[in-house]
């Protein structure tokens, strides 16, 4: 049973992972909170549902589909909503308030013309399951977790060691500087929200095939956004750490306690946090400053 | 005619919580992305008293705002003494208002998502309209006592009010208790108005309805966001527009105020004060 637990938990955890990335991308570059970002899983969900239905593609490519396509919605939420609020150094509380525009633009644009209606992903993964040291684990969670794993080291790997990284982690540091050393800013944002889009659109599809595809699904990416927050805005290993801690947390409240205490204790978890640790785990200092 | 006269007083209800978050957001600077919760404790807490215990309207309409400004202490006194930044705070109070509607959805009193239905519809025109102009006074003095002063100087800025002695967690956390405050009266009245309400009525886009309006109407301003919410109501009203639809304009609209007038329809202005100037303007010429 405490093995099941942990088990659940992880997978959980891995998905959790991979949409807290595409906060903390964003968040360490802009030093705001996208809220968007769970507008565009759900749409790189949408996406995938139609390249898996309508054109009957496997599992491989309807995440390459997803990726690509997310990855230039997330360019042009950037272009159209915030580029224009970024060149004239607005209150990063004013970005904000745009990409909360962004996202219930979005998700009533879906409900508007798509519908309400819950889709469901053909069975890539078939109901089995792998016996582990005792507990069952399915092919999906399995899969999942070590989709989300790679993902986020080739992107760790990606950000360490190509120059494109360095810019971006110079960004991170100082973008005016940045900038003044020659680094090509508009294009360094792009590819940051070229690869939170990417991620997005595979949070995106194992979030629909594990579940359902519906508007309001970008919902639970408040539950990646607390995993970012766990882990350190802006940092992400802390992605990776925060999204399986809550996620084992929120499996294992969710078995010893009450299944509905869960959302509950997870935005206590979230409020308390920020009051008590704001810098998170792994995060830096990001108190306002004079 | 009846149908009119409903959708102006649902235009009230609103005007008075929309009232409420400006003092929070348009003159003290901090934004709010849970103000819905506070609406929906006052209704749930006036609705209550009235429903099981037979509490006399106004008692309970009291009651449900004194409940929304205690229930705005728990979140408040640790988030603003921990000076959180200011996008921090706005995630704070979100998740405070997305846990408040899971728990609403779990009590037994509140007859969980389903709601409660048949609630005695007290809430008349007029009596809106007196609350209103309650509401209006109440924030038309606070904003011109010291304490709103305080207020508008943390807005501009903290540093530089804390250093003239503004306490900045008492002051800010007043703001919040009378902002709330306001926001359960409303709440009181929407819940005795339309006799029927569920927790699904005070979620994240309720409360970004509320803040769409503050900020479309301008910050600093009282009478900017009061337009903007009247508009806010009568337009889809009139115009028969479907409700998600409604939500896509919401989402756009902030948007493009964020791009192109951050500053809002009235930005730091009195709808009085635009005649004035003109009337000045006009007379040295």
């Amino acid at each position: 049973m405490f093995l099941q637990t942990l088990v659940t938990g992880l997978s959980i955890g891995g998905i959790y992972a991979l949409m807290a990335v595409g906060y903390s991308l964003v968040f360490s570059v802009l030093g705001f909170s996208n809220f968007a970002h769970g507008a565009v899983i759900m749409l790189g969900a949408y996406l995938g549902l139609a390249l898996a239905v309508k054109l009957h593609l496997g599992i491989g490519l309807v995440l390459v589909g997803s990726i690509v396509g997310s990855g230039i919605l997330a360019v042009m939420n950037e272009r159209l909503a915030y580029s224009v609020l970024r060149r004239r150094k607005a209150p990063s509380l004013y970005l904000m308030i745009s990409a909360m525009g962004c996202s219930v633009f979005l998700e009533n644009l879906v409900y508007a013309t798509i519908g309400s209606r819950f889709y469901a992903f053909p069975e890539f993964f078939s109901r089995q399951v792998v016996q582990f040291a005792g507990s069952s684990l399915s092919l999906l969670d399995l899969a999942a977790f070590i989709v989300a794993f790679l993902a986020i080291l080739a992107l760790h790997v990606f950000v360490t060691r190509t120059k494109t990284g360095i810019a971006i982690r110079a960004g991170v540091c100082d973008m005016t500087m940045c900038s003044l050393m020659g680094v090509n800013v508009d294009r360094l944002i792009m590819v940051v929200f070229l690869l939170a889009g990417a991620f997005a659109g595979v949070a995106g599809v194992f979030l629909g095939v594990k579940y359902l595809v519906y508007p309001t699904m970008g919902w639970v990416t408040n539950k990646a956004y607390i995993a970012a927050v766990i882990g350190g805005l802006g940092s992400l290993p802390g992605a990776l750490v925060g999204g399986l801690i809550l996620g084992v947390v929120e499996t294992f409240v969710s078995t010893y306690v009450s299944s509905v205490m869960r959302d509950v204790f997870s935005f206590t978890l979230l409020i308390a946090l920020l009051v008590w640790m704001p810098n998170g785990l792994f995060g830096s200092d990001t108190e306002e400053k004079v | 005619m009846d149908y009119i006269l409903s959708v102006v007083t649902l235009a009230a209800i609103n005007m008075i919580a929309v009232l409420g978050l400006s003092i929070f957001t348009g003159f003290t600077g901090l934004f709010s992305f849970g103000h819905a919760a506070f609406v929906g404790v006052g209704a749930y807490a006036s609705a209550i008293l009235t429903y099981y215990y037979y509490v006399p309207f106004f008692v309970a309409l009291v009651a449900g705002a004194f409940a929304a400004a205690a229930v705005s202490l728990i979140i408040g006194v640790p988030t603003l003494r921990a000076k959180l930044r200011s996008d921090y705070f706005a995630i704070a109070i979100l998740g405070f208002g997305e846990a408040f509607r899971v728990i609403l959805e779990n009590l037994e009193i509140t007859n969980g998502a389903r709601g409660l239905p048949g609630i005695d519809s007290f809430t008349t025109l007029p009596i809106v309209l007196v609350a209103l102009a309650f509401s209006v006074w109440i924030t038309r003095n606070f904003l011109k006592s010291r304490y709103g002063v305080a207020c508008i100087a943390i807005r501009e800025d903290p540093v530089a009010a804390e250093m003239s002695g503004v306490g900045l967690f008492r002051t800010r956390l007043l703001s919040l208790v009378l902002s709330a405050f306001l926001c359960g009266l409303s709440g009181g009245l929407m819940a005795h108005f339309l006799s029927f309400i569920q927790p699904v009525m005070f979620t994240l886009v309720q409360s970004t309805q509320l803040l769409a309006a503050v900020i479309a109407g301008g910050m600093g301003s009282i009478t900017g966001p009061l337009f903007a919410s009247f508009l806010f109501i009568v337009l889809p009203e009139a115009l028969r527009v479907a409700n998600m639809w409604r939500l896509v304009a919401y989402g756009l609209m902030l948007v493009l105020i964020m791009i192109y007038r951050p500053q809002g329809i009235m930005g730091y202005q009195e709808l009085p004060d635009l005649f004035r100037r003109k009337i000045s303007r006009s007379g040295t010429k």
